[in-house]
Order: structure tokens, then C-alpha cells, then sequence
């Protein structure tokens, strides 16, 4: 599948300044001497297991599946890891990776606050300095992440260039990261920028993947029918979508930020919208104007608010082997109510436009079928933003 | 031989180079800045298209880049004003830019209209050698030197690889950073510069941080050149219509290259 080296077909590559490329090829040196190395996937599987809490359940959400009248509905639940979301699991893992560049510094950017927080946790674990970069507007927003970072004791950078929001704070990340690459890691979030990134990330993260298809045979004895995850960057759905690639009878369903609507033009539809571009070092969808300028773009869910989306993603969606849809901020609102409502579970933002397209796809199934859905977060950090967005409707 | 290469081929003689950023503060303001910086002894004027996620540039340059964009610049427009600056100055012009404005103009049309506007060569900050082989064609046949830039963590093998293929010049960082003024550079520079000349048969140009003539000055004892950007956009942010304080420093600039003895 890799043509060249980073490669997922067309898509991915090492677009950065010359200063990042001799830490890249290390990091890429180190992350490929992994494979063979057993004594880190056992400290990593300890961890996921005493730290995060994993394997997290998979959970059949039964009156969710009698409201649709549909196929089975299941929730993979990484709200219930350790800070609330799955970005814990690559946090560890890279944080272990740090140890072994033997780096003491982490930095990163964070979008809703839940990488951060991920990260500012595993770098008290392992006492490394941490700096989290995060647009002013998401700060804003997730004013409770914000405050929960600087209790684990990072330093959050707020970022008022550009949009002031995730893309920005990435930009900020990599100017931390060429003048202090002897020094630090950077921990990116998610499955995009250059070589190694979108490959390594994806592979911290496919342990969701890994455990959904054991729990599916142990629990059900089959696989689901259809997997569905919300994309942003695009690491939880890379996550669980990689290892049931070559199920070639599972369907993989990303669903991207349709904000106000695609044709509105605010939101963050990438690979709905996008055309090939350069954005953050690697060759992706983009959201872009005709002169190459990014464009902003906009969600409900700041971890959605992106205008790129992983290389491999768009590798996928062009191969067909995963399909893409969108679900609009409203949209989102209603999936985040009714999972509240049917379950007794709030979940974020960003996982509630996974369950809004579930809640479409549901009643044209079958009712032995099976869809799985990545509850990627929980909720309470957007409570603020549901609450106005509630508050102005009612 | 191309024009940037004929310009280091003058005899005791060290190359200014400046950076300006296309349409900041405004297009008259570029297209009168540059010949003014060759009256006052630059000898190439790289030109910036600015792009929305500058992620190699400090401060300064994200400004003039972000300004520039709601001044309404683009790739056609930057072309049309190197057009325009072609016939004002005979100095080589060079654009740097990111990759990607570039790429949606059209990689092929891009280097063919470089060379209807007078544009001599090329600097593209985020692409390595690894990911420049299309480029690297285009402008090849084009007659367009792409520059390709080295860092002060480049290892031997990397300054082995940009010495075969950079084209023109060697853009050499002078600190593993951003963009922007310092008011010191690293001690271990000179060092660096003189392990690049080993293997480079280009000529060597410094960049990133240089803000003053001494500086300038202590840069050029090694190497053929230097590029002055993030200074001379500050000065032209306070700068009276005459453009007097941004003439005198390149004056200042000049005088004290020429002042190093050779």
C-alpha cells in the first residue's frame, strides 16, 4: 500500500522546514524499532490497562437501539478511559516514546482540550515538562480542560494567530518544536502531519480497533456490520477502523463537522469539500480557497474544527474501502440529547455527530445487524456550549 | 550560468540579499521598496507570497503575511507585481513561499509563469529534497533555480544530498528556529558554515535572525551571503514615505560586507 516511504497511496509525505527532518527520521528510526520490542508493548499494555483502564467496554445501547428500530446499536466506550477520551491511549504511547529519545520536554496542540489534557497527564506521569499550545477561541470554550491542564501542571500557550483554533495552535506547536527539537517531543494529537505521525498515532490508537473485533467475536461471535466514527484529524476513527481493514465485510463509516450546513460554507467537511493540499506537513484533503490560502471552518465541536483530515483518511475515502458522511451542529445537538436521554451517558460533541449519523443509518437496517459506534469522549466539557446552544433554542 | 549564480561570481565581493513580503503593507509599497533596496546594494530580493499557516516564520513575517492576505494578495498577483519589479531592477528576484499556494496555482504553470515575470529563483521553506523531485524537474527546465535550505541539525548526509541538489544558492538556517530578529547568534555558526563550504559548490548564504549590519558582517567572514527579512519588514512598518530609515540600513548593511576583507 506504501508507494514511498510516509506514503498512504498518493497521500501523506514529510512537507516541513529542514530543521524538523534529522528528528523525524529518528523518531521514525525509534517508532520503527518498536515492532520488535516487546518490553515497550508490555509497559504500553500495562499502562492502558492500570492507567487508562482498559480494555474499555463494549456496550450494547439497547434503548437507543429500540428508539431507532434498526440494527443493533453498540457503543465502544473510550469516554470511559482515563481523562475521558481516547486520546489518552496515543499519549501514553508517545509519551513512552519520548522516554526513549530521551527527551524531557512534551509539547502539543490541542483542539477541544482533550489531547491536552491527555498529554499534560502523561507528562505528570512520567514528570516531563509539558507546553500545550490551544487557539484563544478554544480556550474559550473549553475553559474546563483549560483549567484541568494547569492542574496537572502544564503550561497552556494560548494562540491568537489566524482562527485562533486548533489548525493555529499546530502551527505554534511546530515553532516550539524547530527551535527546541533537541530538547522536545512533540506529541501530536491525531492522525495527521508528517512522516511518522499519521502512521504512528494510528497505531497507539488501533488498540480500540483491536479490542472492539475481540470483544465482538468473544461477546457476539461475529463482527459488527458497520463501524462508525466522528473525524476530525481523524484518530479515533483511524483507530478503530485499522484493524477491521481487511474485514472486507465491515463497513467503515467516518462522519465529518457539517456545522451549519455544507452549503452554507461553515464547516469542517474536509474530505466532503476538501481538495488536495499541503496542510501541516503532509498531502491531504484540504479545505481551501483557489489560491492555496486555508480556510477557516467551523463546528460545534472544537475538536472537529479542522481543515485538514489524516493522509490516510483520504487514502480510504478514495479507494471507497471507508465512505464519509456529515452531520450539521444541530444535527449533533439532537444525537447528544438522545444519548442522554436513552442511556444515561453524555457524550462529547465530536462523538455525538457519530451517533447522529447512526441514528439515520439505524432504521434501514436490518435488526441482526450490528453497528458499532467509537464514543470516542464524554461530555462534560462541552456542557457550557450545549447549554447556550440549548438555552437559545428553548 | 543563471543570474543569482553570476552574483556571486563578482570579486571580493558578499551577497545582500533581502526579503520582502508581496503586498505588505500594500502592492505600491512593494513595488517601490525593491528597487530602493538595489540602489542601496541588495543584490537579490527574495519576495514572499504569503500564505494563512507561515509555520517557519516568527511573529513579524505572520503579520506581514496575514496582512498581505487581507490586503487581497495572491499567487497571480505576486506574479504580475515580480513582472512589474522586473522591469524597475535588473537584481535577480526570488520568490519563497509555501508549498501549497504554489501547488494550487499549478506546479508547471507556476514555473512557467516565474519565468515570464522575471522571477529568477525559487525557496520553498517546508519542502526537503525528499518531496522536491516534481518541483525540482519543473524549475529545471524552466531555468528557475530552487534553492533548498539547510539547518543547523542537518547531519553530514543531508548537507551532502542539498549540496547535489540546491540550485543557485544554499539557504543556510542559522539557527534551529523560526523566523525573526535575535539579538545573538549561535557561537557554533561559523563552524557550521565553513562544514557546509566543504561539501557545497554553491555559493553559501545565511538566514533567520541576522538583524544588524554587525551581525551581518560577523556572518559574512564565512559565508557568501546573507538574507535579511524579518528586520527590514519591522523598519518598514515605521518607516516614512521616503522609506529613509529601511534605505539608511541597507546602506549600513552594504558598507559593512564590503568592509570584510576577502
Amino acid at each position: 500500500m506504501v508507494e514511498k516511504q510516509g506514503y498512504f497511496g498518493n497521500y501523506g509525505g514529510r512537507f516541513v522546514p529542514e530543521t524538523l527532518v534529522p528528528a523525524l527520521d529518528e523518531l521514525t528510526t525509534v517508532y520503527q524499532a518498536l515492532e520488535n520490542d516487546t518490553a515497550f508493548w508490555q509497559e504500553f499494555q500495562s499502562l492502558c490497562h492500570y492507567y487508562i483502564g482498559r480494555p474499555t467496554p463494549l456496550y450494547f445501547a439497547e434503548r437507543l437501539t429500540a428508539h431507532c428500530g434498526g440494527a443493533k446499536i453498540f457503543l465502544k466506550r473510550e469516554d470511559l478511559a482515563h481523562t475521558g477520551a481516547h486520546k489518552i491511549n496515543n499519549a501514553v504511547g508517545q509519551a513512552l516514546l519520548t522516554k526513549k529519545l530521551g527527551k524531557k520536554r512534551i509539547i502539543a496542540e490541542t483542539g477541544a482540550g482533550q489531547h491536552g489534557v491527555a498529554t499534560a497527564a502523561v507528562a505528570a506521569l512520567m514528570g516531563m515538562e509539558c507546553v500545550i499550545y490551544m487557539g484563544s477561541d478554544d480556550i474559550e470554550r473549553q475553559k474546563l480542560n483549560v483549567f484541568r491542564m494547569r492542574l496537572m501542571g502544564a503550561e497552556v500557550r494560548p494562540v491568537s494567530s489566524g482562527s485562533r483554533t486548533l489548525k493555529d495552535a499546530i502551527n505554534e506547536a511546530f515553532r516550539d518544536w524547530v527551535s527546541n527539537v533537541s530538547t522536545t517531543h512533540y506529541l501530536m494529537g491525531s492522525v495527521v502531519g508528517p512522516h511518522p505521525y499519521p502512521a504512528m498515532v494510528r497505531d497507539f490508537q488501533s488498540v480500540i480497533g483491536k479490542e472492539t473485533r475481540e470483544q465482538s467475536l468473544k461477546d457476539y461471535q461475529r463482527l459488527p456490520d458497520y463501524i462508525v466514527a466522528c473525524v476530525g484529524g481523524g484518530s479515533n476513527s483511524m483507530g478503530i477502523f485499522y484493524p477491521f481493514l481487511n474485514d472486507k465485510d465491515v463497513k467503515l463509516v467516518g462522519v465529518e463537522a457539517a456545522g451549519h450546513g455544507l452549503e452554507t460554507g461553515e464547516h469542517a467537511a474536509t474530505l466532503a469539500k476538501g481538495t488536495l493540499g499541503v496542510l501541516h506537513g503532509a498531502k491531504s484533503y484540504v479545505l481551501q480557497d483557489k489560491d492555496g490560502q486555508i480556510l477557516a471552518t467551523h463546528s460545534i465541536s472544537a475538536g472537529l474544527d479542522y481543515p485538514g483530515v489524516g493522509p490516510e483518511h483520504s487514502f480510504l475515502k478514495d479507494s471507497g474501502r471507508a465512505t464519509y458522511a456529515s452531520i450539521t451542529d444541530k444535527e449533533a445537538l439532537e444525537g447528544f440529547q438522545l444519548l442522554c436521554r436513552t442511556e444515561g451517558i453524555i457524550p462529547a460533541l465530536e462523538s455525538s455527530h457519530a451517533i447522529a449519523h447512526t441514528v439515520k443509518m439505524a432504521p434501514t437496517l436490518k435488526k441482526d445487524q450490528i453497528i458499532v459506534i467509537n464514543l470516542s469522549g464524554r461530555g462534560d466539557k462541552d456542557l457550557d456550549i450545549v447549554n447556550q446552544a440549548l438555552g437559545a433554542k428553548q | 550560468m543563471s543570474r543569482i549564480e553570476s552574483v556571486f561570481k563578482q570579486k571580493n565581493h558578499k551577497a545582500l540579499i533581502a526579503y520582502v513580503t508581496v503586498g505588505y503593507p500594500s502592492i505600491e509599497a512593494t513595488l517601490k521598496v525593491v528597487p530602493l533596496l538595489a540602489e542601496c546594494g541588495c543584490d537579490i530580493v527574495e519576495l514572499g507570497i504569503p500564505f494563512s499557516d507561515p509555520m517557519a516564520d516568527g511573529a513579524t513575517i505572520q503579520r506581514a503575511s496575514f496582512k498581505a492576505l487581507e490586503n487581497g494578495v495572491h499567487t497571480a498577483l505576486c506574479l504580475a507585481t515580480a513582472k512589474k519589479l522586473s522591469k524597475k531592477t535588473s537584481i535577480p528576484l526570488v520568490f519563497m513561499t509555501y508549498f501549497n499556494p504554489i501547488y494550487q496555482y499549478g506546479l508547471a504553470k507556476f514555473c512557467n509563469d516565474c519565468v515570464a515575470s522575471g522571477i529568477d529563483g525559487l525557496i520553498v521553506p517546508e519542502l526537503p529534497p525528499e518531496e522536491g523531485d516534481e518541483l525540482e524537474n519543473l524549475t529545471g527546465k524552466s531555468g528557475v533555480d530552487l534553492i533548498y535550505l539547510l539547518a543547523p541539525t542537518s547531519v553530514e548526509e543531508r548537507i551532502k544530498l542539498v549540496a547535489h541538489k540546491s540550485r543557485g544558492f544554499i539557504y543556510l538556517v542559522s539557527i534551529a528556529g523560526v523566523t525573526g530578529t535575535r539579538t545573538e547568534l549561535p557561537p557554533e555558526l561559523g563552524k557550521f558554515i565553513l562544514k557546509v563550504k566543504q561539501f557545497a559548490k554553491q555559493p553559501v548564504c545565511v538566514g533567520f535572525g541576522i538583524s544588524t549590519p554587525e551581525q551581518a558582517a560577523q556572518v559574512a567572514q564565512n559565508a557568501d551571503g546573507v538574507i535579511i527579512g524579518s528586520r527590514l519588514i519591522q523598519l518598514m512598518e515605521t518607516d516614512d514615505a521616503a522609506m529613509t530609515a529601511t534605505q539608511m540600513f541597507v546602506k549600513e548593511t552594504r558598507k559593512a560586507l564590503d568592509s570584510i576583507k576577502v
